[in-house]
């Protein structure tokens, strides 16, 4: 039999706290490094030590990277989950474990192989310190690794180097590990493995980096100056990579800082200082989760309804509440879209891609400022924590921040009375002004009561009317701002299509692929954004069934073209999944073939995973 | 509803160094009830501004919400004024201050807006020593809600609809004092000659400054048996010293009561001179400012006055190391880190 080239899938199951994480990612950017495309998820708790954690890392020839189901191979060193992480492996996949310890027969199964490697064992004899011999032990198993599956050695070799830059005794310790991984499987196994890594070029150019990062870094090349937030997981990493960023890159010759951050008391603090910050002219945004969303949410109607800008970072984990705070869902699209009470709507951005994390981010800035309105960025903890392989962030040389409309000292003398709240242009968006520009024109009260076009507190319900309905064409305004949905037509019949958006993104194109290969053809459509653009009423219109894919229970996006777009509920067929897990394209394959016809069962020969 | 007094102004009204009168200090007309000493403590903030000669509109207004929130449309008409949520002053005037360091804070709020909602907002505040003067207009109840006891209501106290608050009541200003607040002072409405000079020495102040300000409500909270009244007030006043400001060394009031006197210098060169009343009080020790406070209570009296002041303290700006340059002023030639330095980037993550 041929081996398997480039398709398999490797789990690590770890212990919280033992320093695996290096160990882990190590072997997935190996995989990166030697042209592969990869995609690593962690799989972790809502906790810092001593639970369990998994590591899975998917490697696909043909670029799928989205989550598959169904685990090759199996890394085993957390006793805790070992009886769960026997079952997880596929049949005729592979089990490693520590051999230290006898293996208990009970996670004896006898359609998988087991390789047994004296980890721990081999760790304290080559090594006297006892911290030192817990981390290397992952770097064992990498080692192990190395030989079973063909990894390049020079490339871990040339990895373990640059982590450890210089620090010549880590690198020969970690060396050392890794010779010792590699001489077992030699002496004891045949390898490598029937499915197995070799050398290819399919990623020139590309990236691999976490959705957080890239959002952080384009706070930074989107020209936020002060960040206000609150730690919540998964969104801390943002704060923690813009400050990271603005480090290296915001700070002035004397070593004065050019930015400002300010971790909150809450999250309704938080978005109190963003607020204030754009009402002051400056770029302000905050990161947080659905729970800081909750919170936020009286904030928000204040930005809305006295036009202040705001960007709000949402990375969205699973709810209702606390929810599973380490598992990834894209449920709070309701609740950013109409977050506050009364007739209160926000614009949404949807990255898919670290790329999209970065450029959006920026972009975001450019938004909420032109439309004075908040703009929330919608991500995820699985795009927000995971590596992903990325094309390269992008910046173009001639770009230049969009202020929006904001009125100098000059442009103030030139005209009469100043109105805040005048629709000048007749787009809905009127004109600012910062506190300070001029000792006598400009100035007015901000508020969050009902206010006529000179920015005077009134009851006048002709006056609020009006004001509302301002608010409504500067939304229309915003739906040929916002970055358009991405069509692709392959039917020409028009009969289905699928819609999907964020992290369901990458399943859903393999899930595609794997329709056409059933004879389906399918049209889709990637909508970046909220309100919707006439491309997304188009393509709903053309369309007489049309999947919408999500990662939530209440199919929210679903809901959200129904309400928006006035169309019929029935052609809008739900694809979902919310067990805290990214959604796989087998899945979303199963639910659009069940429902195409309902009598025909596909198959599904992969074992399902259980976490 | 909000209407415009008249434009006419007297030829030959006072000007300051500006060369602007008090009338450039004023806001639109109040619609708070006749009598309501929040309207005192309003023209009292225009007044100081007048006479430290600041721009009118290098201030910037910040309110949460309730009666004594409204206040900034009524005073400093040349101001960017900002009415945001209930009890979330202090950090949308955080946000505004990290955003442009060179304009003067104002933030308004109430017992309701401080000591209840927004009271983690009111304690966050302090601990950054955020540069601001916030000022609570202090009157005991809620009066936008018609009358409703607040947290600072006392003990015993006796509202209009004659029932008695059992509760504690919190105590603004000692909590300040123990929270850190860098300047804490307490007045009353219904007295000028004693809350302008405060309101200069906060404005001075280089970090957060707070004044408690007693103001009865003329409506809802000024009845027999309210220890929030005018007649309460007056009869129980007992002053911590006679207080003005020396900006840059050039005395504008002479202080109203002798005494021993005792100097405070400020950074920029002004000085708050101090007529010291009570002997065991030392402006610049905490203990003694919370032990004078606790004896006054004791006493059931209300104890006005600059508490504390310490002018060592870092600000937020400080502390965070900003640059001088007001961020809103930065642009991207600052900002943007640049394409080359992208490719840099992505190199890294290859």
């Amino acid at each position: 039999m041929n081996p398997r080239i480039n398709d398999f899938i490797v789990r690590f199951a770890n212990v919280n706290g033992t320093g695996s994480a290096s160990a882990n990612y190590l072997f997935a950017k190996t995989v990166f490094r030697m042209g592969v495309p990869v995609t690593p998820k962690n799989i972790f708790p809502s906790n810092i030590q001593g639970l369990p954690t998994w590591y899975e890392v998917r490697v696909s020839e043909r670029g799928y990277l989205g989550r598959r189901e169904g685990i090759d191979l199996m890394v085993s060193v957390n006793p805790q989950s070992m009886a769960k992480d026997v079952l997880n492996v596929k049949a005729g996949g592979y089990f490693i474990y520590d051999s230290t310890k006898k293996l208990n027969p009970d996670y004896l199964r006898e359609d998988i192989h087991y390789l047994g490697i004296p980890m721990m064992e081999m760790a304290n004899g080559a090594f006297e310190d006892p911290r030192k011999r817990q981390l290397l032990k992952n770097i064992i198993y990498v080692g192990a690794l190395a030989r079973l599956l063909a990894m390049d050695e020079a490339v871990v070799r040339t990895l373990i180097e640059e982590q450890f830059h210089g620090k010549k005794s880590l690198v020969e310790a970690n060396y050392k590990a890794l010779d010792l991984g590699m001489d077992y499987v030699e002496k004891h196994y045949s390898y490598p493995l029937d499915f197995r890594l070799e050398k290819r070029d399919l990623l020139k150019g590309k990236i691999l980096v976490d959705g957080n990062t890239a959002c952080g870094l384009g706070a930074v090349y989107g020209g936020a100056t002060v960040m206000a937030w609150y730690p919540i997981t998964p969104s801390t990493s943002v704060a923690e990579a813009f400050e990271g960023f603005c480090k290296q890159y915001r700070k002035g010759e004397g070593g004065e800082n050019n930015y400002a951050i300010v971790q909150a008391e809450d999250e309704l603090a938080a978005m109190g200082m963003v607020i204030g910050a754009n009402w002051n002219g400056a770029r302000g945004f905050t990161a947080t989760s659905g729970p800081g969303v909750s919170l936020m949410s009286e904030f928000l109607g204040l930005a809305y309804f006295a036009e202040v800008p705001a960007v709000l970072i949402d990375v969205q984990r699973a709810g209702p509440s606390t929810g599973m705070p380490t598992r990834t869902q894209q449920s709070d699209l309701l609740a950013a879209a109409f977050a506050s009470h009364g007739d209160t709507k926000h614009v949404l951005l949807f990255p898919a891609t670290p790329k999209e994390c970065f450029e959006m981010t920026a972009e975001s800035f450019d938004l909420a400022e032109q439309l004075q309105t908040p703009v929330i960025l919608l991500t995820d903890l699985d795009l927000g924590m995971n590596d992903h392989v990325s094309d390269p962030f992008y910046w173009d040389v001639k770009r230049k921040y969009k202020r929006g409309k904001v009125l100098t000292a000059e442009e103030l003398e030139g005209i009469g009375k100043f109105g805040r709240y005048l629709d000048s242009d007749g787009d809905g968006i009127p004109y600012r002004t910062y506190p300070g520009t001029h000792p006598t024109k400009g100035s007015f009260f901000t508020r969050g009561t009902s206010k006529d076009e000179y920015a005077a507190y009134t009851e006048d319900g002709a006056a609020y009317k009006r004001n509302m309905d301002r608010l409504t064409r500067k939304w229309d305004t915003a739906k040929g701002m916002v970055p358009a949905a991405e069509v692709n037509l392959s039917s020409q019949s028009g009969a289905v299509g699928m819609l999907y958006f964020g992290t369901s993104t990458f399943s859903s194109e393999e899930a595609k692929d794997l329709l056409e290969g059933d004879g389906v053809a399918v049209d889709s459509i990637r909508i970046k954004a909220f309100p919707f653009g006439k491309e997304v009423v188009d393509f709903v219109e053309s369309h007489e069934k049309l999947f919408v894919i999500e990662q939530n229970r209440d199919a929210q996006m679903r809901k959200m073209l129904i309400m928006e777009l006035d169309c019929p509920p029935k052609k809008l067929v739900p694809v979902l999944n919310y067990d805290g897990m990214p959604i796989t394209a087998d899945s979303i394959r199963q639910q659009i073939i069940q429902s195409l016809d309902p009598k025909k069962t596909s198959n599904h020969e992969l074992s399902k995973t259980a976490v | 509803m909000s209407y415009l007094k008249p434009l006419f102004s007297h030829p030959k009204l006072p000007k300051n160094k500006l060369g602007y009168t008090l009338k450039e200090y004023e806001g639109s007309l109040s619609t708070l009830c006749a009598g309501c000493g929040h309207d005192s403590i309003s023209a009292a903030i225009a007044r100081a501004c007048f006479e430290l000669s600041i721009e009118p509109h290098l201030v910037a207004k910040i309110s949460g919400i309730g009666c004594s929130s409204k206040t900034p449309t009524y005073f400093l008409g040349n101001s960017h004024g900002f009415n945001s949520v209930h009890g979330r002053m202090p950090s949308v005037a955080t946000g505004a201050n990290m955003a442009n360091r060179d304009l003067v804070y104002f933030g308004v709020s109430g017992d309701g807006d401080s000591a209840s909602i927004g009271m983690g907002q009111f304690v966050h505040v302090i601990r950054r020593n955020l540069n601001m003067v916030y000022v609570v207009m202090n009157n005991g109840c809620y009066g936008l809600t018609k009358g409703q006891d607040s947290a600072t209501a006392d003990q015993g106290s006796k509202n209009k609809s004659g029932s008695i608050n059992p509760f504690q009541a919190i105590d603004l200003a000692s909590m300040a004092i123990e929270l850190g607040a860098s300047f804490v002072a307490q007045s009353f409405s219904g007295d000028k000659q004693q809350l302008i000079p405060l309101l200069k020495a906060a404005i001075k102040h280089p970090g957060f400054a707070f004044l408690n300000v007693i103001s009865p409500c003329v409506t809802f909270n000024n009845n027999p048996g309210s220890t929030k009244s005018y007649d309460y007030v007056r009869e129980h006043i007992e002053a911590t010293s006679a207080r003005d400001l020396v900006p840059g060394k050039e005395e504008i009031n002479v202080s109203y009561d002798a005494g021993k006197s005792t100097h405070v210098e400020l950074h920029d060169g002004s000085e708050i001179q101090l007529n010291k009343l009570a002997l065991d009080w030392d402006p610049e020790d905490r203990n003694s400012a919370v032990n004078a406070l606790q004896k006054a209570r004791a006493k059931e009296e209300i104890l006005t006055g600059l508490l504390y002041v310490n002018t060592d303290w870092k600000d937020l700006h400080r502390t965070l190391n900003t640059t001088k340059t007001p961020l809103n002023q930065l642009k991207e030639n600052t900002l943007c880190p640049g394409v080359k330095t992208l490719g840099q980037i992505n190199e890294g993550f290859r």
